[in-house]
C-alpha cells in the first residue's frame, strides 16, 4: 500500500507526462505482480463498486477524531475532499502497514462492501490505524471508488510496455477490458500484459476487442485544409455520429458488444443480439450505436452504403436516457430502438484487418453489411464531395441531421491504437456549438488543483425578453471548464466579494457576470426548470462587454431546440 | 471597560491612549512583529520588542521614531504597564501585555509554538483576556516536527543535486527563509538567494543569529557549473518571473502551512510542497489559549468563526474583532504575492 501510495504522490505531483512515465516504470519494477495487478487497473481507471457508504466513513472520522461534527463540515468545506480530510484529521498513526496493495484490497477492503454498520465501525478504525497519512487517504479513494490522478491510459500502456520491453500496442490489446467489472486483476493476468509475444497470442482472444482508434480534432478553416491534408478525394469522409462508440466482436458462435470505455454492453442493447447469426466468427466491426426513428430504416435503400440519404437518427438525449436505466422494459426498447451504424472492419476472417489501409477495410466492411442483411446493421454511409467547400457546405446541414459534424479519414491510414497518429490520421471536423450568453448566478468550490477556488458555475438565462415588465433568471447549466487559471482567478475574487448567500459549498452571487456559454445539443427536459438540458456545456469566453440585462432569454435557448 | 477595543485605525487601548499594530496612521502605535500587515509605515511614534528593531527599520525606514523595550520589562504609559514577550513567529516578534488596574491582557500579534532558533522561542502569558490570531485554525492544519520537514527539504535537494539539477524553494523572504536556512543542512551544497531575501538574512546575521553563508544569486555567473548544486531560496513571486531563466534545469519547492492541502499544492504547481509554517497548528492555537487561562479570548484573523465557536464550546467567552490582519502574503494562500515584494 505505501508503494502505490507514494506512487500516487508522485504522479500528483507532477504535470510532465515523463516524469509520470518513469515513477511508474519504477513502480512497476519493484511491485510484486499481484500489486501491480492492481494498480495497472486502479490507474488505468477501474473502479470497483463503492465499498462503504460515505455516511459511515464520515462518522467514524468524526467520532474517531473526536471533532464536534460542525467542526469537521468545516474542515471538509476547506479541502473539498472527502479522503483528503478524514486523512487530515484522523490521529497520524505511528506505524505503517507493510501488507501490499493485493492484500490490502482483497483481504482488507474487499470484503467491507455490504458489511452491517456495527462491522465497519469495528473493522476500518482498526485498518485506519495502520496507515500514515498519505496511503490512509489513498485507501479511502480507493474505498469510495474516488481514486484518480492525472495519468491516461495510454501512459500506463507506455509504462507497462517500456518496462517489459514490449510493443505498446500489444499492450494495449491485452489490456483492453482489464477495468472491465467482470474482470479481477490478478499475478497471472498481470504477468499475461507483460509476457513475452506468444505465437498463439491471437486465437486466444475469446470476446477481447480492439483497442479503439480515437480521432484528433481539426479546428482550422476550411481554406487551409487543402495545405493541411491534401486533396479531398484522399479521404474518407462520413458523418461524425452522436450515438454510443462500439466494436462488435463474433467469435466462436458468440457475440460482444463493447463500448468505447471498454465496459461490456452486449446486454445493454438486447435488438443486436441477432448480429450473432448474420456475422461469420472471426469478425470484429468498430461502429457507433445510434437511436434510430421507429419503422426506419426498414427500404433497400438502407443497405446502400453510397446512397445519399443519411439513416434517420433521433438525439442523442433519447439514447442517454435508455442508458440510464436499470432494466430495459419493452416501451423503452419500442420507444428508443437501437441499430449501429458500422464504419470500419478491424478483423476478418480471424485475420487482424487493423494494417490494411482505410480503403481496402472499408470495401470489405460493405460486403459484410451487405451479406448480413440484418436492419440493425447498416454501414456508416461514405460522403462525397468535389472538394473541400463543397463538403463544408455540406456540412451545414449537420444539426438537421442530428449529426455533430464529420470525421475525415485517411484513405491510406492504417487503424492505429488511440489518440496516435503515427498508424494514419482520423479528424474529427466538429460543427460550431451552440452558445448563448448566459449570467453567473451561483458558484461552487472546485476539487483538486481547484479546491477552494470557486470554479463551478452554475449559469442562468432569461425568462423574459428586455421590454417585458418582469422577469427573473432561470438556471439551465453548469459548467466548470473554459477558463484560464487567471480568468478563473478573478472570477474567484468577484464571486467571493458579491456573494449573497451560502448553501454548504455553493454560493448564490449578485448576477454581475456574463460568459457566452458553448454546448453540443440541446433537448427538452422535464428535470430541469428551465425545461431544457444541454449537453457538454463549457465557457466559450467571458463577455466583460455585456450587461446582465443584455444576457440571452429562454426564448434563444427555444429557437435552438428547432 | 476593554482593555482593548478594535477602531477603523486599529486595536485601541483607551486607558493607555495607543494603538496595537494600527492599519491606519495613529500618533502611537505597538507593534507586535514587522510582517507588512502588522507593521505599517506613517504613525508617529512605534514601540517594539528590542530584538525587532533592526527588521523594523530596514522595512519601515531607519529614521521611524521608534523605542523598543527588552522583553519582559515593563513600560508604564498613563497608568497602563505594558510589556513585550516572545512569539515565536520572526525575530523580534512579540505578544502585548498590558495590566491596568489588577486586569492583564495579552494582544499576541502572529505567533507560533515550535521554537526554530532564529527568534526567542513562544512563552504562554497568564491573561485574563487573550487575544488571539486564528490563521490556521482548522483541525487539519497540524503540523510535524520541523526537524522532519528539513529532512524532507535535505534529501529533496540531496536528489536534485545528484542529478544536476537546481532546488528552488520559495518561502516568504521575511522570517520562513531565515528560518529554513538556519534549520537546513548547509554542508549538501551552495546556497544561492534572491535579493528580497539577502537583506534580511544581513538584519538576523546583526541580530546574533547563526545563518550559512549565502551568495547573492544576482551576482552568480548563468553559466556557473555551481548553480546545479545549490539551492537558491526565493520569494514565491519570484516564480514564473524572468528571474528564473537563470537556473537552466531545476526541481522547485515551495514552503508554506498551506501547502498541507494537497489542492492548494497542486494549484501553486511546483514539483514539492514542504509543510512549515510561522503560525500556530490548531493544537498549537488551543494549547496557547489554554495556557493563558485566560476566560475571554478574541479572535482577529484567519478561521475566526469557526476558533470563536469552537472555544464557545469549550465554555469560554469567546467574539472577534474584524481587523485588516492577514492579507500580508504570507497568510493568504488564495491572494497571489505583491509584485512590490519581488523587487531585488
Amino acid at each position: 500500500m505505501k508503494a502505490f501510495a507514494d506512487l500516487y504522490a508522485e504522479l500528483d505531483a507532477t504535470t510532465s507526462s515523463n516524469a509520470k512515465l518513469v515513477a511508474m516504470q519504477h513502480y512497476f519494477a519493484e511491485a510484486a505482480p499481484e500489486d501491480a495487478a492492481w494498480a495497472v487497473y486502479f490507474l488505468s481507471g477501474g473502479r470497483p463498486r463503492q465499498l462503504v457508504p460515505v455516511r459511515i466513513l464520515r462518522e467514524l472520522a468524526v467520532e474517531i477524531s473526536s471533532l464536534a461534527p460542525w467542526l469537521f463540515e468545516e474542515s471538509y468545506q476547506a479541502v473539498d475532499d472527502l479522503a483528503e480530510t478524514i486523512s487530515l484529521v484522523l490521529p497520524e498513526a505511528l506505524h505503517s502497514s507493510n501488507d501490499g496493495l493485493a492484500v490490502w484490497i482483497e483481504r482488507k477492503l474487499l470484503p467491507l462492501r455490504g458489511e452491517t454498520p456495527q462491522v465497519l465501525a469495528e473493522r476500518l478504525p482498526a485498518l485506519w490505524s495502520q496507515l500514515d497519512r498519505q496511503s490512509l487517504m489513498l485507501c479511502i479513494k480507493l474505498i469510495t471508488g474516488s481514486f484518480r490522478v492525472g495519468v491516461s491510459k495510454l501512459l500506463v500502456t507506455r509504462a507497462l510496455a517500456a518496462m517489459a520491453g514490449l510493443d505498446s500496442k500489444r499492450v494495449a490489446q491485452r489490456l483492453v477490458g482489464y477495468t472491465d467489472l467482470s474482470n479481477r486483476p490478478n499475478a497471472c493476468g498481470y504477468l499475461k500484459l507483460i509476457a513475452a509475444e506468444s505465437a498463439d497470442e491471437h486465437a486466444q482472444r475469446g470476446g477481447q476487442p480492439y483497442p479503439f482508434f480515437l480521432a484528433h480534432a481539426l479546428s482550422q478553416p476550411v481554406e487551409q485544409f487543402e495545405a493541411l491534408l491534401g486533396p479531398a478525394s484522399h479521404w474518407q469522409v462520413e458523418w461524425k455520429w452522436d450515438g454510443i462508440r462500439a466494436q462488435v466482436v463474433k467469435r466462436d458462435g458468440r457475440l460482444w458488444i463493447w463500448s468505447r470505455g471498454e465496459e461490456l454492453v452486449t446486454e445493454r442493447f438486447p435488438e443486436l443480439d441477432s448480429l450473432v447469426h448474420c456475422l461469420p466468427d472471426g469478425t470484429v466491426i468498430d461502429g457507433e450505436i445510434v437511436a434510430c426513428k421507429t419503422g426506419q430504416p426498414t427500404t433497400e435503400d438502407a443497405f446502400n452504403p453510397h446512397s445519399p440519404a443519411a439513416p434517420a437518427v433521433k438525439p442523442f438525449a433519447l439514447l442517454q436516457q435508455r442508458i440510464g436505466r436499470k432494466t430495459l422494459d419493452k416501451k423503452i426498447l419500442e420507444e428508443v430502438p437501437v441499430v449501429i451504424l458500422a464504419y470500419d472492419l478491424l478483423e476478418w476472417q480471424g485475420e487482424d484487418w487493423r494494417n490494411q489501409p482505410q480503403s481496402e477495410r472499408r470495401t470489405q466492411l460493405e460486403h459484410v453489411v451487405a451479406s448480413g442483411k440484418n436492419p440493425v446493421l447498416l454501414a456508416s454511409p461514405v460522403l462525397t464531395g468535389e472538394d473541400w467547400f463543397d463538403l463544408a457546405r455540406q456540412r451545414q446541414a449537420s444539426r438537421k441531421l442530428g449529426v455533430e459534424g464529420m470525421m475525415l479519414k485517411a484513405r491510406d491510414a492504417l487503424y492505429g491504437v488511440g489518440r496516435t497518429k503515427d498508424m494514419g490520421v482520423w479528424w474529427k471536423w466538429k460543427v460550431d456549438p451552440f452558445s448563448v450568453d448566459a449570467v453567473l448566478i451561483y458558484a461552487q468550490r472546485g476539487h483538486g488543483r481547484r479546491a477552494s477556488l470557486y470554479s463551478d458555475y452554475t449559469f442562468a438565462v432569461w425568462d423574459g425578453t428586455p421590454d417585458a415588465s418582469k422577469r427573473a433568471l432561470v438556471p439551465f447549466a453548469k459548467a466548470y471548464s473554459g477558463l484560464t487559471d487567471e480568468e478563473m482567478r478573478q472570477v474567484d475574487i468577484i464571486v467571493r466579494k458579491t456573494t449573497v448567500e451560502k448553501f454548504g459549498p455553493v454560493s448564490s452571487v449578485t448576477p454581475s457576470l456574463v460568459f457566452e456559454l458553448g454546448f453540443e445539443g440541446i433537448a427538452l427536459s422535464r428535470r430541469h426548470k428551465s425545461g431544457i438540458a444541454v449537453r457538454f456545456p463549457r465557457m466559450l469566453r467571458w463577455r466583460q462587454d455585456k450587461s446582465v440585462e443584455e444576457a440571452d432569454n429562454l426564448g434563444t435557448l427555444q429557437d435552438l431546440l428547432g | 471597560m476593554d482593555l482593548v477595543i478594535a477602531r477603523p485605525e486599529g486595536l485601541y487601548c483607551p486607558a493607555g491612549d495607543f494603538y496595537i499594530d494600527p492599519w491606519r496612521p495613529v500618533e502611537r502605535s505597538v507593534i507586535t512583529h514587522a510582517h507588512g500587515d502588522h507593521a505599517r509605515i506613517g504613525n508617529r511614534h512605534y514601540l517594539a520588542a528590542a530584538p525587532g528593531e533592526g527588521i523594523l527599520r530596514a522595512r519601515l525606514g531607519q529614521d521611524i521614531n521608534l523605542q523598543t523595550l527588552p522583553y519582559g520589562q515593563p513600560l508604564t504609559h498613563n497608568g497602563v504597564t505594558l510589556s513585550f514577550h516572545p512569539a515565536g513567529h520572526v525575530l523580534g516578534s512579540a505578544q502585548v501585555r498590558l495590566e491596568y488596574r489588577g486586569e492583564v491582557w495579552v494582544a499576541s500579534g502572529d505567533y507560533k509554538i515550535e521554537p526554530d532558533g532564529t527568534c526567542a522561542p513562544f512563552e504562554p502569558v497568564r491573561c485574563d483576556t487573550f487575544i488571539t490570531e486564528s490563521t490556521f485554525g482548522l483541525p487539519i492544519y497540524r503540523w510535524q516536527p520541523q526537524a522532519h520537514v528539513f529532512a524532507e527539504i535535505n534529501q529533496w535537494w540531496q536528489a536534485n543535486a545528484a542529478t544536476d539539477k537546481t532546488s528552488v524553494l520559495f518561502c516568504y523572504a521575511f522570517g520562513k527563509a531565515q528560518r529554513i536556512l538556519h534549520g537546513i543542512d548547509a554542508s549538501l551544497g551552495p546556497i544561492l538567494v534572491h535579493g528580497a531575501v539577502e537583506p534580511l538574512n544581513q538584519v538576523y546575521r546583526a541580530g546574533g543569529i547563526y545563518l550559512p553563508p549565502t551568495i547573492y544569486a544576482g551576482e552568480v555567473q548563468k553559466s556557473d557549473p555551481m548553480m546545479r548544486k545549490a539551492l537558491v531560496l526565493a520569494p514565491p513571486s519570484a516564480g514564473g518571473s524572468t528571474w528564473m531563466r537563470r537556473f537552466g534545469e531545476y526541481s522547485d519547492g515551495f514552503a508554506s502551512g498551506w501547502m498541507r492541502l494537497r489542492g492548494t499544492r497542486r494549484r501553486r504547481g511546483v514539483d514539492r510542497g514542504f509543510v512549515l509554517s510561522d503560525h500556530a497548528d490548531w493544537p498549537g492555537l488551543l494549547w496557547a489559549i489554554e495556557q493563558t487561562g485566560a476566560e475571554r479570548v478574541i479572535v482577529t484573523h484567519g478561521s475566526v468563526g469557526v476558533l470563536v465557536r469552537h472555544l464557545r464550546e469549550q465554555g469560554l467567552d469567546a467574539m472577534s474583532f474584524s481587523t485588516e490582519y492577514g492579507d500580508d502574503e504570507e497568510e493568504n494562500a488564495a491572494v497571489e504575492p505583491k509584485s512590490a515584494e519581488v523587487l531585488p
